[in-house]
């Protein structure tokens, strides 16, 4: 009887796990590509915990930078960069080497 | 001020076109070719990394070499990717009156910088930068972008629009911090 239900339970784990990994909205990556020096989407809604992903294509160094300030992410040529959202709040933000890039991004609580 | 000569050299060409429109049949023939509009590009670009470079020997304020040093970045990045184009394209750009008198006066005018040191040389650089991009956009927008044939070329001058109207918002930025 042992064995079995151990094994029980490691199946309930498993589906547990299961269920909540794909709970919608549970820390997502939101990806926002740049091309031809433009954000797109330019504006994008999150939560608390999510990650944002901004993919280059461009051949030109570019960066996000918050106005608040909170954080400033250079995205290389051809490359990507990243940020882990820690606050609720609308933020603007723009690249610095191309003030005319803008985008926001609404966070919501968890 | 490099600007408005580059802009009245730019001006001369797009006038030049516009004579030639009024009474002649030989108006689409006035407008620049795509290896002249490649050229002219190119030269837009170069000019202003000759710039950033002397920026980059005389000036001590941080956010002047921070600028010059994305400059350098920017129009060496998008110059190479307009030689590989013309190399794809099988299209050898073709200098012509309105590249010859952008180097002619890029040249004087950083003659003129060559001469200034310190906080009057910074002044002058941002100055010019403003300009000098306001011109190029103008150019870009009204004569180079829609002259182009080939679509990719269109493509790449319009990125290129876009890059210099970023570094001319950047460039006024640095301008008004040095007031």
């Amino acid at each position: 009887m042992r064995p079995r239900g151990l094994q029980v339970a490691t199946a309930c784990a498993a589906a547990a796990a299961a269920v909540v990994a794909s709970q919608p909205g549970w820390a997502e990556t939101i990806k926002i590509e740049i091309a031809k020096l433009a954000f797109s989407p330019a504006q994008v809604s999150a939560h608390v915990g999510d990650t944002i992903e901004w993919t280059n294509e461009d051949v030109l160094v570019h960066t996000a930078t918050g106005r608040n300030h909170e954080w400033d992410v250079t995205i290389p040529a051809k490359g990507a960069g990243r940020t882990v959202l820690t606050k609720p709040g609308k933020i603007d933000y723009f690249c610095r080497f191309h003030p005319n890039m803008k985008g926001e991004i609404t966070i919501e609580g968890k | 001020m490099l600007g408005v000569r580059v802009g009245a050299a730019l001006a001369a060409m797009v006038l030049g076109a516009g004579l030639v429109g009024a009474g002649s049949a030989m108006a689409q023939s006035a407008k620049p070719t795509d290896p002249q509009i490649a050229h002219i590009a190119y030269t837009a670009g170069d000019i202003d990394i000759k710039a950033a470079k002397l920026a980059l020997e005389k000036s001590k304020n941080p956010q002047v070499r921070a600028f010059a040093e994305d400059m350098v970045r920017d129009h060496t990045a998008v110059n190479d990717q307009a030689l590989a184009l013309v190399k794809k394209l099988n299209v050898t750009p073709q200098d012509n009156d309105t590249s010859k008198s952008l180097v002619k006066q890029a040249d004087a005018e950083r003659t003129k910088l060559s001469a200034l040191n310190g906080a009057a040389f910074d002044k002058a650089y941002a100055q010019n930068e403003v300009a000098y991009h306001k011109t190029v956009n103008g150019a870009l927008q009204n004569t180079l972008i829609p002259s182009a044939s080939n679509p990719e070329l269109k493509s790449l001058l319009e990125t290129g629009l876009k890059m210099f109207q970023g570094h001319q918002q950047h460039a006024e930025m640095v301008a008004a911090a040095l007031k």
